[in-house]
């Protein structure tokens, strides 16, 4: 007989929480600790949703998605986590561009861009400066007409290096492009490019050890191998989920798979309204990527001159057709050294590059497999100009596209950021449809990312708790219908 | 409980949420963003504490009442004037 892994679990909980990404983990933490009875089913076999590492035979581990986030999650992690978890954020130092326009290395905060700026770029100080102003009073009630194009336009006319060095990190952070609203950009700029990029020492697998343990300590119900096929609504409201052929209760469900897959796959479009149907039917999703992993042989180790992260790239302008090619000419670079997991003689190269989902969905399985070698061959090729003898130094390498994380975290397209700005509305306006539903997970530029993941979690952790305490307290409705 | 009471939960919740900050210099009328460095997941912070130790529930749309130390007590007192301090 197959292993029951929901052996044990209770026939309803207060909450049942559908995936373990960081905004699934984080919603359930803070539940839990609010008092909740939570239950978290998770598919995979890990938890972690895109915070997620792999392992392969020579003790090598790679991470997916530990290249940078902001400082808030030191923050975040101290608040909704443990201060051991918190403490475990260090700064990344060298953060380096590469490309036919400009070569430089920085600390990535507002004092160094704006030393770069003056200095190297000669843009006024004073257009710098109303710059980051204007990118931080930026506000998510604000006006969403204007493009990040336009906001550059305004800013620095004409000058498409600066429009680089400000844009091409955020374009890989979240995939978000000149097109997006400008305060999407806004919002993660000021985030993310003024006090510098952080990562988690220990690794992902760390951290995620850390974070299970914890949710434990709150008392969620921790279940991986758990597909949810269906949320069940009865009676107009959400009554609970089924998951591994069995049905589960629920006060309220709270969904980080993706959105539209919630909506359209878990739910079923005929729950919602048909303007509210049309509105998500029409969320873009976010671009999906392409990696290829690299482990150097035990011992030798990468020159620190080389960086934490390398934005590189051999166009000789920025566009974001570019970015999406499958003709790559645009690589981030994280090298990891020993420091990274303490203790260990690893050091591994990652390059990630935007992809989209249909450029691989149609190979055969003969041209899936012959395109995956071609990147890691390439990529290899490309990563010689920093890492001399890549290939002699190499024990390990190997590629994930878009179809890889699909497979995974089940995100349609292999969504790597969730959804485009419009995707947070349709999140915010879940519970109207369904009274007790909710979504936390990535969307809108904005939530997304680890710490945007993280956060939206909490505020919808709050939603679910404040929506919950009023639901106990109005009289039951009469609830005859079965459907 | 008291205006003067409630004013102390906001404080022990402050303290919490910025350890870091001296909160002894608060004055009441000024906005709280202008005197310590709080952000809009603080705000959400207060909201959820208050949430879990006095079972207070605060709608989205009323969140701007927790501007100024005073009119988040002035916003706070009708809900709380019947509970025990803890
Ligand atoms: C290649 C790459 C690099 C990245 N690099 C960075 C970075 O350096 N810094 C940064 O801040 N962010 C980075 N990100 C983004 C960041 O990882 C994500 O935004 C964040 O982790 C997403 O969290 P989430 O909670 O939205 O959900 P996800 O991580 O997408 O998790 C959703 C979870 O739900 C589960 N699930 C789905 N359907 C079901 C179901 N029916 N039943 C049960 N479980 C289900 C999935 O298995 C998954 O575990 C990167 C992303 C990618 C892909």
């Amino acid at each position: 007989m197959p292993k029951d892994f929901l052996q044990g679990a209770h026939d309803r909980y207060d909450v049942i929480v559908i995936g373990s990404g960081l905004a699934g983990l984080t919603a359930a933490n803070t539940l839990a600790r609010a008092g909740r009875s939570v239950l978290l089913l998770e598919q995979h076999y890990k938890l972690g949703g895109m915070a997620t590492w792999f392992r392969r035979p020579g003790g090598h581990i790679f991470d997916i998605s530990l290249h940078g986030f902001p400082v808030g999650m030191v923050k975040s992690c101290r608040r909704y986590w443990t201060s051991e978890i918190a403490d475990s954020i260090v700064q990344l130092k060298n953060i380096r561009f590469d490309n036919p326009m400009f070569s430089l290395t920085t600390t990535f905060n507002r004092e160094d861009f704006t030393r770069l700026l003056v200095e190297r770029f000669q843009v006024a100080a004073d257009a710098v400066r109303s710059f980051f102003d204007t990118a931080r009073g930026m506000n998510f009630y604000d006006d969403q007409r204007m493009t990040t194009g336009e906001l550059f336009e305004r800013s620095f006319p004409g000058r498409e290096d600066v429009i680089r060095l400000l844009m091409e990190p955020i374009t890989y952070a979240n995939g978000s492009t000149l097109e997006d609203p400008a305060i999407s950009y806004g919002i993660v700029f000021s985030n993310f490019m003024s006090k510098g990029v952080f990562t988690f020492q220990g690794g992902t697998d760390h951290l995620i050890k850390l974070m299970h343990a914890d949710l434990l300590k709150s008392g969620v119900d921790v279940r991986i191998r758990a597909d949810v096929e269906r949320i069940i609504i009865r009676g107009g409201r959400v009554w609970g989920v089924r998951v591994n052929g069995r049905e589960i209760a629920a006060g309220s469900v709270v969904s980080n798979a993706n959105l539209k897959s919630t909506i359209f796959k878990l739910v079923g479009e005929e729950r919602f309204d048909p303007s509210f149907r049309d509105e998500a039917r029409s969320v873009r999703l976010n671009n999906s990527s392409c990696q290829v992993y690299m482990a150097l042989k035990p011992g030798d180790e990468l020159d620190e001159n080389l960086g934490d992260l390398l934005f590189s790239s051999t166009a000789p302008l920025f566009r974001t057709e570019a970015l999406l090619s499958r003709d790559v000419t645009s690589r981030t670079y994280s090298f990891y050294y020993p420091r990274t997991r303490p203790g260990s003689d690893r050091c591994m190269i990652v390059s990630s590059t935007n992809a989209r989902y249909e450029d691989w969905a149609g190979l055969s399985r003969d041209d899936y497999e012959a395109s995956k070698q071609d990147l890691v061959e390439t990529t290899l090729d490309a990563a010689s100009k920093y890492v001399p003898n890549i290939r002699e130094r190499v024990d390990h390498a190997e590629a994930s596209t878009p179809l890889t994380f699909h497979h995974y975290t089940k995100h349609l397209d292999g969504a790597s950021f969730g959804t485009k700005f419009e995707g947070l509305a349709v999140s915010r306006a879940l519970p109207e449809q369904v009274s007790g539903l909710f979504h936390a997970g990535s969307v809108g530029i904005i939530m997304s990312g680890w710490l945007g993941a993280m956060n939206y979690g909490v505020i919808v952790a709050n939603d679910v708790d404040n929506w919950l305490l009023k639901s106990a307290a109005a009289p039951v409705a009469p609830c005859a219908e079965v459907s | 409980m008291t205006s003067g009471e409630i004013k102390e939960v906001v404080l022990d919740i402050l303290e919490g949420i910025a350890p870091d900050e001296d909160l002894s210099g608060i004055v009441d009328d000024v906005p709280l963003r202008e005197q310590l460095e709080l952000d809009s997941m603080d705000f959400l912070d207060i909201v959820m504490e208050l949430r879990k130790r006095y079972r207070v529930q605060i709608p989205e749309d009323d969140y701007v009442e927790l501007a100024t130390m005073q009119s988040t007590v002035d916003y706070l007192a009708p809900l709380m004037k019947d509970l025990q301090k803890v």
